[in-house]
């Protein structure tokens, strides 16, 4: 990938938006290292979702920062969003199985439904500054 | 807790993200060279300060409560994570002289506010040990 393609992802808007994920990335490795680490036994599943989660948006904030591909930027970006949307209808429907909230449940009503804005926002950022590049450089 | 210190804090990062984002609207860059953008610079240090002497306050309080009162790990992740949150987003809102630095400024603040919400209601909850 492009040094300047990369640049421009971070910077602007990007800047704001790889902030926002950081602040996530942070929020979620805690909650879950604190969650397998203490109570682990108490809701398994539960659990093994907010590491996935924590992973997740630790990937797609160095992805955005463009220390790896922006194929994975994508990749984090997409499975984010499948994530919640997933695991938000499954908090709902099988309620049993959450005994503990994770940052996707309930479509992440639990964050201000931010982790449901997120990664829109990220995929959009991709596209814009992916197609702004492409129509610089020819 | 110290509620006194809590609350203190919480204005004080309320201010300093409301300052932040009037600078990113008026599309100010953090320069440090301006009398606006030191005077933002401190505040964050001296809320970072505040912040240092509630991480150290509250661990030294929460591990002198009674077993199984509070979810002692959650409430020193937390504190942990409050100390950590400004001068990471500090470095990161630095390193882009356009308004959105300002706004990273601005979301770093906020979440702080969010997190001492957080450590009061783990504070005041009692925990359940399974």
């Amino acid at each position: 990938m492009d040094d300047g393609l990369k640049a421009s992802t971070r910077s602007g808007p990007g800047r704001l938006l790889i902030a926002v994920y950081g602040i996530f990335a942070l929020a979620a490795t805690a909650r879950s290292a604190v969650q397998i680490a203490t109570r682990f036994e108490q809701a398994p599943l539960a659990y093994l979702l907010s590491a996935f989660a924590a992973v997740v948006y630790v990937v797609a904030t160095v992805a955005l920062g463009g220390v790896v591909s922006r194929r994975i930027a994508y990749l984090a970006c997409g499975v984010e969003l499948a994530g919640v949307v997933l695991v938000g209808a499954a908090s709902l429907v099988f309620a049993d199985a959450f005994p503990d909230a994770t940052v996707w449940s309930d479509f992440g009503g639990g964050y201000g439904f931010i982790p449901l804005v997120l990664p829109v926002l990220g995929l959009l950022w991709l596209r814009h500054t992916g197609l702004r590049y492409s129509e610089e450089s020819g | 807790m110290i509620q006194v210190l809590a609350t203190s804090l919480t204005v004080v990062a309320l201010i300093a993200a409301l300052w932040s984002l009037v600078l990113a609207i008026a599309n100010r860059p953090i320069t440090l060279a301006t009398k606006s953008t030191l005077g933002l610079a401190g505040v964050i240090v001296l809320l970072e300060v505040g912040l240092l002497a509630q991480a150290v306050a509250g661990v030294i309080n929460v591990l002198g409560v009674v077993r199984g009162e509070v979810d002692v790990p959650t409430f020193i992740g937390y504190l942990i994570a409050t100390t950590v949150v400004l001068p990471v987003g500090a470095f990161w809102a630095l390193g882009d002289r356009s308004r959105w630095g300002a706004g990273v400024l601005a979301v770093a603040c906020l979440s702080v506010p969010v997190m001492i919400l957080r450590l009061n209601q783990i504070w005041g909850a009692p925990w359940m040990t399974g």
